[in-house]
Protein backbone atom coordinates (compact mmCIF):
# COMPACT_ATOMS: atom_id res chain seq x y z
CA UNK A 1 0.00 0.00 0.00
CA UNK A 2 1.05 3.66 -0.63
CA UNK A 3 3.15 4.71 3.10
CA UNK A 4 1.73 8.25 3.92
CA UNK A 5 3.72 8.84 6.31
CA UNK A 6 1.74 9.93 8.78
CA UNK A 7 -0.15 12.48 6.05
CA UNK A 8 -3.32 11.15 5.88
CA UNK A 9 -5.47 12.99 8.28
CA UNK A 10 -4.02 16.10 7.27
CA UNK A 11 -4.19 15.56 3.33
CA UNK A 12 -7.89 14.81 4.26
CA UNK A 13 -8.29 17.87 6.49
CA UNK A 14 -6.24 19.45 3.07
CA UNK A 15 -9.10 18.49 0.91
CA UNK A 16 -12.27 19.47 2.99
CA UNK A 17 -11.11 22.82 3.23
CA UNK A 18 -10.56 22.77 -1.00
CA UNK A 19 -13.77 21.49 -1.22
CA UNK A 20 -15.57 23.92 1.67
CA UNK A 21 -13.89 26.70 -0.14
CA UNK A 22 -14.64 25.67 -3.51
CA UNK A 23 -18.48 25.24 -2.77
CA UNK A 24 -18.86 28.64 -1.18
CA UNK A 25 -16.43 30.76 -3.49
CA UNK A 26 -19.01 29.07 -6.18
CA UNK A 27 -22.17 30.53 -4.15
CA UNK A 28 -20.78 33.19 -3.97
CA UNK A 29 -19.55 34.14 -7.61
CA UNK A 30 -23.20 33.43 -8.76
CA UNK A 31 -24.71 35.66 -6.17
CA UNK A 32 -22.45 38.05 -7.65
CA UNK A 33 -22.80 37.00 -11.25
CA UNK A 34 -26.28 37.08 -11.24
CA UNK A 35 -26.27 40.48 -9.92
CA UNK A 36 -23.60 42.09 -12.52
CA UNK A 37 -25.65 40.52 -15.10
CA UNK A 38 -28.45 42.18 -14.22
CA UNK A 39 -26.61 45.65 -13.70
CA UNK A 40 -25.01 45.41 -17.14
CA UNK A 41 -27.83 44.43 -18.55
CA UNK A 42 -29.67 47.39 -16.42
CA UNK A 43 -31.74 51.41 -18.24
CA UNK A 44 -29.56 52.99 -15.61
CA UNK A 45 -26.55 54.20 -16.61
CA UNK A 46 -24.57 54.19 -13.12
CA UNK A 47 -25.28 50.60 -12.95
CA UNK A 48 -24.64 49.88 -16.19
CA UNK A 49 -20.97 50.96 -15.66
CA UNK A 50 -20.51 49.80 -12.19
CA UNK A 51 -20.49 46.37 -13.67
CA UNK A 52 -18.74 47.19 -16.82
CA UNK A 53 -15.80 47.97 -14.37
CA UNK A 54 -16.45 45.40 -12.07
CA UNK A 55 -16.18 42.65 -14.50
CA UNK A 56 -12.77 44.61 -16.80
CA UNK A 57 -11.06 44.91 -13.44
CA UNK A 58 -11.21 41.51 -12.32
CA UNK A 59 -10.58 40.05 -15.50
CA UNK A 60 -7.95 42.06 -16.59
CA UNK A 61 -5.80 41.64 -13.44
CA UNK A 62 -4.09 37.96 -12.13
CA UNK A 63 -5.69 36.21 -9.70
CA UNK A 64 -3.21 35.66 -7.44
CA UNK A 65 -2.15 39.45 -7.86
CA UNK A 66 -5.48 40.07 -6.66
CA UNK A 67 -5.64 37.45 -4.02
CA UNK A 68 -2.48 39.27 -2.04
CA UNK A 69 -4.07 42.44 -3.24
CA UNK A 70 -7.22 41.65 -0.69
CA UNK A 71 -5.61 39.88 1.72
CA UNK A 72 -2.41 41.79 2.41
CA UNK A 73 -4.49 45.53 1.55
CA UNK A 74 -7.70 44.03 3.14
CA UNK A 75 -5.68 43.76 6.65
CA UNK A 76 -4.47 47.27 6.43
CA UNK A 77 -7.44 48.47 5.67
CA UNK A 78 -9.49 47.25 8.11
CA UNK A 79 -6.80 48.05 10.30
CA UNK A 80 -7.58 51.81 9.41
CA UNK A 81 -11.08 51.63 10.41
CA UNK A 82 -10.42 50.41 13.44
CA UNK A 83 -7.89 52.86 13.92
CA UNK A 84 -10.08 55.55 13.22
CA UNK A 85 -12.93 54.16 15.62
CA UNK A 86 -10.79 54.09 18.33
CA UNK A 87 -9.52 57.23 17.98
CA UNK A 88 -13.08 59.41 17.43
CA UNK A 89 -15.13 56.92 19.51
CA UNK A 90 -12.53 55.06 22.10
CA UNK A 91 -13.72 51.52 20.50
CA UNK A 92 -10.85 48.94 20.46
CA UNK A 93 -11.92 46.18 18.10
CA UNK A 94 -9.54 44.64 16.37
CA UNK A 95 -10.19 42.09 13.33
CA UNK A 96 -8.14 39.89 11.81
CA UNK A 97 -8.84 38.93 8.27
CA UNK A 98 -9.10 35.40 8.63
CA UNK A 99 -7.44 33.57 5.16
CA UNK A 100 -10.37 30.73 4.89
CA UNK A 101 -12.87 34.36 4.64
CA UNK A 102 -10.31 35.95 2.49
CA UNK A 103 -9.87 32.84 0.25
CA UNK A 104 -13.89 32.99 -0.30
CA UNK A 105 -14.12 36.57 -0.49
CA UNK A 106 -10.87 36.79 -3.42
CA UNK A 107 -12.27 33.64 -5.27
CA UNK A 108 -15.69 34.59 -5.06
CA UNK A 109 -14.93 38.30 -6.48
CA UNK A 110 -13.07 36.81 -9.44
CA UNK A 111 -15.32 34.39 -10.37
CA UNK A 112 -18.40 36.86 -9.96
CA UNK A 113 -16.90 38.63 -12.77
CA UNK A 114 -16.93 35.53 -15.12
CA UNK A 115 -20.23 34.36 -14.04
CA UNK A 116 -21.81 37.91 -14.56
CA UNK A 117 -20.73 36.87 -18.67
CA UNK A 118 -21.95 33.73 -18.73
CA UNK A 119 -25.21 35.15 -17.13
CA UNK A 120 -25.55 38.24 -19.37
CA UNK A 121 -25.38 35.84 -22.18
CA UNK A 122 -27.80 33.21 -21.16
CA UNK A 123 -30.11 35.91 -20.17
CA UNK A 124 -29.76 37.17 -23.77
CA UNK A 125 -30.64 34.22 -25.37
CA UNK A 126 -34.08 33.55 -23.62
CA UNK A 127 -36.65 34.58 -26.48
CA UNK A 128 -38.28 37.97 -25.66
CA UNK A 129 -41.43 36.74 -26.70
CA UNK A 130 -41.59 34.37 -23.65
CA UNK A 131 -41.16 37.39 -21.35
CA UNK A 132 -43.52 39.23 -22.79
CA UNK A 133 -46.44 36.18 -22.54
CA UNK A 134 -45.38 36.89 -18.51
CA UNK A 135 -45.89 40.45 -18.86
CA UNK A 136 -48.61 40.41 -20.78
CA UNK A 137 -50.42 37.73 -18.32
CA UNK A 138 -49.95 40.39 -15.10
CA UNK A 139 -46.68 39.13 -13.75
CA UNK A 140 -44.78 41.34 -11.73
CA UNK A 141 -41.37 41.84 -12.72
CA UNK A 142 -39.80 39.75 -9.82
CA UNK A 143 -42.56 36.88 -11.39
CA UNK A 144 -41.42 36.88 -14.77
CA UNK A 145 -37.82 36.50 -13.54
CA UNK A 146 -38.08 33.59 -11.06
CA UNK A 147 -40.85 31.69 -12.96
CA UNK A 148 -39.89 32.30 -16.73
CA UNK A 149 -36.29 34.14 -17.31
CA UNK A 150 -34.50 32.66 -14.65
CA UNK A 151 -35.49 28.70 -15.49
CA UNK A 152 -35.10 29.66 -19.19
CA UNK A 153 -31.83 31.10 -18.74
CA UNK A 154 -30.45 28.53 -17.12
CA UNK A 155 -30.52 26.26 -19.55
CA UNK A 156 -28.25 28.66 -21.64
CA UNK A 157 -26.19 29.13 -18.37
CA UNK A 158 -24.94 25.59 -17.46
CA UNK A 159 -22.03 24.96 -20.04
CA UNK A 160 -20.66 28.49 -18.56
CA UNK A 161 -21.26 27.71 -15.20
CA UNK A 162 -19.94 24.42 -14.94
CA UNK A 163 -16.71 25.47 -17.22
CA UNK A 164 -16.60 28.33 -14.37
CA UNK A 165 -16.68 25.68 -11.73
CA UNK A 166 -13.87 23.63 -13.11
CA UNK A 167 -11.26 26.62 -13.44
CA UNK A 168 -12.44 27.91 -9.72
CA UNK A 169 -11.68 24.31 -8.27
CA UNK A 170 -8.41 24.65 -9.31
CA UNK A 171 -7.83 28.48 -8.52
CA UNK A 172 -8.53 27.67 -4.82
CA UNK A 173 -4.95 26.09 -5.24
CA UNK A 174 -3.80 29.66 -4.98
CA UNK A 175 -4.75 30.08 -1.50
CA UNK A 176 -1.90 28.37 -0.39
CA UNK A 177 -0.04 31.60 -0.98
CA UNK A 178 -1.90 33.48 2.10
CA UNK A 179 -1.50 30.36 4.27
CA UNK A 180 -4.46 28.59 3.98
CA UNK A 181 -3.70 24.63 4.29
CA UNK A 182 -5.87 23.35 1.89
CA UNK A 183 -4.43 20.08 0.20
CA UNK A 184 -1.80 21.41 -2.33
CA UNK A 185 0.11 23.20 1.02
CA UNK A 186 -0.35 19.83 2.59
CA UNK A 187 1.07 17.76 0.03
CA UNK A 188 3.55 20.18 -0.99
CA UNK A 189 4.65 20.31 2.86
CA UNK A 190 4.91 16.36 2.90
CA UNK A 191 6.64 16.17 0.16
CA UNK A 192 9.57 17.91 0.95
CA UNK A 193 9.62 16.19 4.36
CA UNK A 194 9.26 13.08 2.55
CA UNK A 195 10.98 13.59 -0.65
CA UNK A 196 8.46 11.58 -1.84
CA UNK A 197 6.56 14.57 -4.10
CA UNK A 198 5.52 11.42 -6.66
CA UNK A 199 2.99 10.21 -3.74
CA UNK A 200 1.95 13.27 -2.64
CA UNK A 201 0.92 15.41 -6.20
CA UNK A 202 -0.41 12.21 -7.58
CA UNK A 203 -2.85 11.71 -4.74
CA UNK A 204 -3.68 15.73 -5.07
CA UNK A 205 -4.43 15.47 -8.43
CA UNK A 206 -6.12 12.26 -8.47
CA UNK A 207 -8.75 14.06 -6.12
CA UNK A 208 -8.92 16.85 -7.95
CA UNK A 209 -9.92 14.48 -10.49
CA UNK A 210 -12.77 13.30 -8.77
CA UNK A 211 -14.40 16.10 -7.60
CA UNK A 212 -14.12 17.41 -11.26
CA UNK A 213 -15.46 14.08 -12.49
CA UNK A 214 -18.43 14.21 -10.15
CA UNK A 215 -19.55 17.58 -10.54
CA UNK A 216 -19.73 17.13 -14.33
CA UNK A 217 -21.80 14.10 -13.49
CA UNK A 218 -23.84 17.28 -11.08
CA UNK A 219 -23.82 19.20 -13.87
CA UNK A 220 -25.14 16.82 -16.59
CA UNK A 221 -28.20 16.22 -14.50
CA UNK A 222 -28.64 19.83 -13.59
CA UNK A 223 -28.91 20.75 -17.48
CA UNK A 224 -31.09 17.45 -18.44
CA UNK A 225 -33.13 19.08 -16.07
CA UNK A 226 -33.61 22.64 -17.36
CA UNK A 227 -33.46 21.07 -20.86
CA UNK A 228 -37.17 19.91 -19.55
CA UNK A 229 -39.50 20.68 -22.72
CA UNK A 230 -36.49 21.76 -25.41
CA UNK A 231 -35.09 18.08 -26.19
CA UNK A 232 -38.08 17.49 -28.15
CA UNK A 233 -37.30 20.17 -30.27
CA UNK A 234 -33.57 20.03 -31.57
CA UNK B 1 -76.56 46.56 -14.05
CA UNK B 2 -76.91 49.00 -16.59
CA UNK B 3 -74.16 50.93 -15.88
CA UNK B 4 -71.42 48.23 -15.56
CA UNK B 5 -68.01 49.76 -16.56
CA UNK B 6 -66.84 49.07 -20.38
CA UNK B 7 -64.29 46.24 -20.32
CA UNK B 8 -61.71 48.76 -22.46
CA UNK B 9 -61.65 51.89 -24.39
CA UNK B 10 -58.45 53.75 -25.33
CA UNK B 11 -58.87 57.62 -26.57
CA UNK B 12 -56.19 59.36 -29.01
CA UNK B 13 -53.25 56.50 -28.54
CA UNK B 14 -49.69 58.25 -30.63
CA UNK B 15 -46.86 56.09 -30.83
CA UNK B 16 -43.65 57.16 -32.20
CA UNK B 17 -40.96 55.09 -32.52
CA UNK B 18 -38.32 57.20 -32.84
CA UNK B 19 -38.97 60.27 -35.69
CA UNK B 20 -41.73 57.93 -37.30
CA UNK B 21 -45.22 58.34 -35.68
CA UNK B 22 -46.77 54.88 -36.20
CA UNK B 23 -49.64 55.57 -34.10
CA UNK B 24 -51.73 59.07 -34.74
CA UNK B 25 -54.47 59.47 -32.42
CA UNK B 26 -56.36 56.16 -32.40
CA UNK B 27 -59.57 55.49 -30.46
CA UNK B 28 -61.24 52.66 -29.79
CA UNK B 29 -64.30 51.40 -27.35
CA UNK B 30 -65.32 47.84 -26.90
CA UNK B 31 -68.18 47.10 -25.46
CA UNK B 32 -69.51 43.70 -23.78
CA UNK B 33 -69.72 41.01 -26.11
CA UNK B 34 -68.32 43.34 -28.55
CA UNK B 35 -65.74 41.31 -31.49
CA UNK B 36 -63.88 44.08 -32.39
CA UNK B 37 -61.51 43.07 -35.81
CA UNK B 38 -58.45 45.62 -36.71
CA UNK B 39 -57.29 44.76 -40.39
CA UNK B 40 -54.60 47.13 -42.65
CA UNK B 41 -51.63 46.62 -44.63
CA UNK B 42 -48.48 45.46 -42.87
CA UNK B 43 -46.84 48.32 -41.16
CA UNK B 44 -50.36 50.30 -41.15
CA UNK B 45 -49.77 50.31 -36.84
CA UNK B 46 -52.68 47.22 -36.10
CA UNK B 47 -50.45 45.40 -34.22
CA UNK B 48 -49.02 48.32 -32.00
CA UNK B 49 -52.24 49.61 -31.49
CA UNK B 50 -53.31 46.08 -29.76
CA UNK B 51 -50.16 45.89 -28.19
CA UNK B 52 -50.59 49.28 -26.45
CA UNK B 53 -53.85 47.93 -25.12
CA UNK B 54 -52.08 46.40 -22.25
CA UNK B 55 -49.23 48.54 -22.24
CA UNK B 56 -46.72 45.97 -24.11
CA UNK B 57 -45.93 49.32 -26.09
CA UNK B 58 -46.37 52.60 -24.00
CA UNK B 59 -48.45 54.79 -25.53
CA UNK B 60 -46.62 58.69 -25.71
CA UNK B 61 -50.21 59.82 -25.41
CA UNK B 62 -53.94 59.23 -24.94
CA UNK B 63 -55.79 56.69 -22.14
CA UNK B 64 -56.60 53.69 -21.61
CA UNK B 65 -59.14 52.63 -19.35
CA UNK B 66 -59.98 49.09 -18.20
CA UNK B 67 -63.37 48.62 -16.59
CA UNK B 68 -63.55 51.77 -15.87
CA UNK B 69 -60.06 52.43 -14.53
CA UNK B 70 -57.89 54.74 -15.92
CA UNK B 71 -54.36 54.06 -15.93
CA UNK B 72 -52.56 56.33 -14.86
CA UNK B 73 -48.84 57.86 -16.37
CA UNK B 74 -45.92 59.92 -16.09
CA UNK B 75 -43.01 61.30 -17.62
CA UNK B 76 -39.71 60.00 -17.39
CA UNK B 77 -36.08 60.69 -18.85
CA UNK B 78 -37.04 57.20 -21.35
CA UNK B 79 -40.44 58.87 -21.80
CA UNK B 80 -43.88 58.07 -20.87
CA UNK B 81 -43.99 55.55 -18.79
CA UNK B 82 -47.22 54.15 -16.55
CA UNK B 83 -46.77 56.09 -12.96
CA UNK B 84 -47.96 52.77 -10.76
CA UNK B 85 -46.83 49.48 -12.49
CA UNK B 86 -48.95 47.55 -9.36
CA UNK B 87 -52.32 48.99 -11.22
CA UNK B 88 -50.83 47.85 -14.86
CA UNK B 89 -50.03 44.68 -13.41
CA UNK B 90 -53.88 44.18 -11.96
CA UNK B 91 -55.16 45.67 -15.24
CA UNK B 92 -53.34 42.89 -17.21
CA UNK B 93 -54.64 40.48 -15.57
CA UNK B 94 -58.15 41.52 -16.86
CA UNK B 95 -56.67 41.39 -20.42
CA UNK B 96 -55.45 38.53 -21.80
CA UNK B 97 -53.42 38.38 -25.11
CA UNK B 98 -52.65 35.45 -27.72
CA UNK B 99 -49.73 35.92 -29.71
CA UNK B 100 -48.56 35.09 -33.15
CA UNK B 101 -45.81 33.06 -32.25
CA UNK B 102 -47.93 31.54 -29.70
CA UNK B 103 -45.26 31.99 -26.62
CA UNK B 104 -46.11 29.13 -24.58
CA UNK B 105 -43.83 29.26 -21.82
CA UNK B 106 -41.30 26.55 -23.69
CA UNK B 107 -40.16 24.69 -20.13
CA UNK B 108 -43.69 24.25 -18.65
CA UNK B 109 -46.24 21.55 -20.04
CA UNK B 110 -49.56 22.83 -21.47
CA UNK B 111 -50.91 22.10 -18.36
CA UNK B 112 -48.51 23.68 -16.18
CA UNK B 113 -48.75 26.91 -19.05
CA UNK B 114 -52.83 27.43 -18.70
CA UNK B 115 -52.67 27.42 -14.50
CA UNK B 116 -49.42 29.58 -14.44
CA UNK B 117 -51.18 32.92 -14.36
CA UNK B 118 -54.47 32.09 -12.78
CA UNK B 119 -52.05 30.39 -9.58
CA UNK B 120 -49.43 33.12 -9.45
CA UNK B 121 -51.12 36.07 -10.57
CA UNK B 122 -54.52 35.56 -9.39
CA UNK B 123 -53.63 33.20 -6.58
CA UNK B 124 -56.12 31.28 -7.09
CA UNK B 125 -55.49 27.26 -5.62
CA UNK B 126 -53.20 25.07 -7.53
CA UNK B 127 -56.09 22.48 -7.40
CA UNK B 128 -58.72 24.70 -8.35
CA UNK B 129 -56.51 25.95 -11.69
CA UNK B 130 -56.37 22.77 -12.71
CA UNK B 131 -59.73 21.20 -12.74
CA UNK B 132 -60.37 24.59 -14.81
CA UNK B 133 -57.86 23.92 -17.18
CA UNK B 134 -58.61 20.50 -17.83
CA UNK B 135 -62.27 21.68 -19.03
CA UNK B 136 -60.24 24.67 -20.98
CA UNK B 137 -57.77 21.97 -22.47
CA UNK B 138 -61.07 19.98 -23.12
CA UNK B 139 -62.78 22.46 -25.13
CA UNK B 140 -59.83 23.87 -27.66
CA UNK B 141 -59.37 19.62 -28.47
CA UNK B 142 -56.30 19.16 -26.23
CA UNK B 143 -57.40 17.35 -23.44
CA UNK B 144 -55.07 14.20 -24.33
CA UNK B 145 -52.04 17.27 -24.69
CA UNK B 146 -52.33 18.44 -21.22
CA UNK B 147 -49.00 16.74 -20.47
CA UNK B 148 -47.41 17.79 -23.73
CA UNK B 149 -44.06 20.43 -23.72
CA UNK B 150 -45.18 22.93 -26.41
CA UNK B 151 -42.13 21.82 -28.68
CA UNK B 152 -44.15 18.47 -29.00
CA UNK B 153 -47.22 20.26 -30.40
CA UNK B 154 -48.37 21.48 -33.52
CA UNK B 155 -48.59 25.02 -34.48
CA UNK B 156 -52.16 24.96 -34.74
CA UNK B 157 -52.05 22.84 -31.33
CA UNK B 158 -49.67 25.52 -29.20
CA UNK B 159 -52.13 28.45 -30.28
CA UNK B 160 -55.34 26.40 -29.46
CA UNK B 161 -53.09 25.63 -26.19
CA UNK B 162 -52.60 29.66 -25.78
CA UNK B 163 -56.35 30.23 -26.40
CA UNK B 164 -56.84 28.14 -23.28
CA UNK B 165 -54.11 30.10 -21.08
CA UNK B 166 -55.82 33.30 -21.83
CA UNK B 167 -59.43 31.76 -21.11
CA UNK B 168 -57.95 30.33 -17.62
CA UNK B 169 -57.79 34.23 -16.86
CA UNK B 170 -61.41 34.76 -17.25
CA UNK B 171 -60.59 37.73 -18.59
CA UNK B 172 -62.44 41.27 -19.41
CA UNK B 173 -61.26 41.12 -22.60
CA UNK B 174 -59.06 38.83 -24.64
CA UNK B 175 -56.68 40.60 -27.15
CA UNK B 176 -55.88 38.73 -30.84
CA UNK B 177 -52.19 39.39 -31.82
CA UNK B 178 -52.35 37.84 -35.70
CA UNK B 179 -53.38 34.21 -34.06
CA UNK B 180 -53.00 32.69 -37.42
CA UNK B 181 -50.51 34.32 -39.06
CA UNK B 182 -47.67 32.13 -38.39
CA UNK B 183 -49.73 28.73 -38.93
CA UNK B 184 -49.70 26.25 -42.31
CA UNK B 185 -52.62 26.77 -43.79
CA UNK B 186 -54.33 23.82 -43.04
CA UNK B 187 -54.00 24.24 -39.48
CA UNK B 188 -55.81 27.81 -39.71
CA UNK B 189 -59.31 26.06 -39.44
CA UNK B 190 -59.40 25.02 -36.31
CA UNK B 191 -57.94 27.69 -34.51
CA UNK B 192 -60.56 30.01 -36.48
CA UNK B 193 -62.98 27.93 -34.90
CA UNK B 194 -62.17 28.22 -31.42
CA UNK B 195 -62.17 31.76 -32.06
CA UNK B 196 -65.57 31.69 -33.35
CA UNK B 197 -66.76 29.44 -30.17
CA UNK B 198 -65.37 32.06 -28.12
CA UNK B 199 -67.47 35.08 -29.88
CA UNK B 200 -70.47 33.32 -30.00
CA UNK B 201 -70.70 32.59 -26.33
CA UNK B 202 -70.23 36.70 -26.08
CA UNK B 203 -66.66 37.26 -25.27
CA UNK B 204 -65.15 40.51 -25.78
CA UNK B 205 -62.44 40.26 -28.07
CA UNK B 206 -60.20 42.65 -30.19
CA UNK B 207 -58.21 40.86 -33.12
CA UNK B 208 -55.90 42.07 -35.23
CA UNK B 209 -56.44 39.42 -38.67
CA UNK B 210 -55.67 39.20 -42.33
CA UNK B 211 -58.62 36.71 -42.39
CA UNK B 212 -61.23 38.84 -43.75
CA UNK B 213 -63.63 35.78 -43.46
CA UNK B 214 -63.48 35.61 -39.82
CA UNK B 215 -64.24 39.17 -39.81
CA UNK B 216 -66.99 39.66 -42.09
CA UNK B 217 -68.97 36.82 -39.99
CA UNK B 218 -68.34 37.05 -36.70
CA UNK B 219 -67.20 40.51 -35.76
CA UNK B 220 -69.67 43.79 -34.06
CA UNK B 221 -67.02 46.19 -35.59
CA UNK B 222 -64.23 46.35 -38.40
CA UNK B 223 -61.61 48.96 -38.21
CA UNK B 224 -59.21 49.45 -41.30
CA UNK B 225 -56.01 51.23 -40.23
CA UNK B 226 -54.18 52.92 -42.95
CA UNK B 227 -50.62 54.62 -41.86
CA UNK B 228 -51.43 54.91 -38.06
CA UNK B 229 -54.70 56.16 -39.13
CA UNK B 230 -58.29 54.78 -38.27
CA UNK B 231 -59.20 54.91 -41.98
CA UNK B 232 -62.70 53.02 -42.18
CA UNK B 233 -64.67 51.77 -39.37
CA UNK B 234 -68.15 50.06 -39.25
CA UNK B 235 -69.85 47.06 -39.26
CA UNK B 236 -68.37 44.08 -41.06
CA UNK B 237 -70.83 44.39 -44.04
CA UNK B 238 -70.69 48.40 -44.39
CA UNK B 239 -66.64 48.35 -44.03
CA UNK B 240 -66.07 44.75 -46.24
CA UNK B 241 -69.17 44.93 -48.60
CA UNK B 242 -69.44 48.72 -49.37
CA UNK B 243 -66.17 50.26 -48.10
CA UNK B 244 -66.21 54.10 -48.97
CA UNK B 245 -62.19 54.27 -49.14
CA UNK B 246 -60.01 54.21 -52.34
CA UNK B 247 -57.33 52.36 -50.42
CA UNK B 248 -59.52 49.61 -48.68
CA UNK B 249 -61.10 48.78 -51.86
CA UNK B 250 -57.77 48.08 -53.09
CA UNK B 251 -56.96 46.67 -49.17
CA UNK B 252 -59.92 43.79 -50.16
CA UNK B 253 -59.05 43.42 -53.95
CA UNK B 254 -57.37 39.86 -54.43
CA UNK B 255 -54.31 40.15 -55.61
CA UNK B 256 -53.25 37.57 -58.09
Amino acid sequence: MIDLHGYGPRLFEGAMVTIELGILSLILSVVLGLLTASAKMSRSWILHHIGTLYTTLIRGVPDLVLMMLLFFGGQIGINMITDQLYEHFGWDIFINVNEFVAGVVTIGLIFGAYMGETFRGAFLAVDSGQIEAGRAYGMSHWLVFRRIRFPQMMRHAIPGLSNNWMVLLKTTALVSVIGLSDMVRVAAEASKATREPFTFMLIVAAIYLLIATLSEWGFARLQKRYDVGYREAD
Amino acid sequence: MADTPIPLEVRHITKRFGNAEVLKGLSLKAHKGDVITLIGASGSGKSTFLRCMNLLEQPDEGEVIVHGEEIRFKQTRHGREPADWKQVVRMRAKLSMVFQSFNLWAHMTLLENVIEAPVHVLGKPKKQAITHARQLLERVGLAAHADYYPAQMSGGQQQRGAIARALAMDPEVMLFDEPTSALDPELVGDVLKVMRDLAKEGRTMIVVTHEMAFARDVSSQVIYLHQGRIEEAGPPEQVLNNPHSERLKQFLTPKH
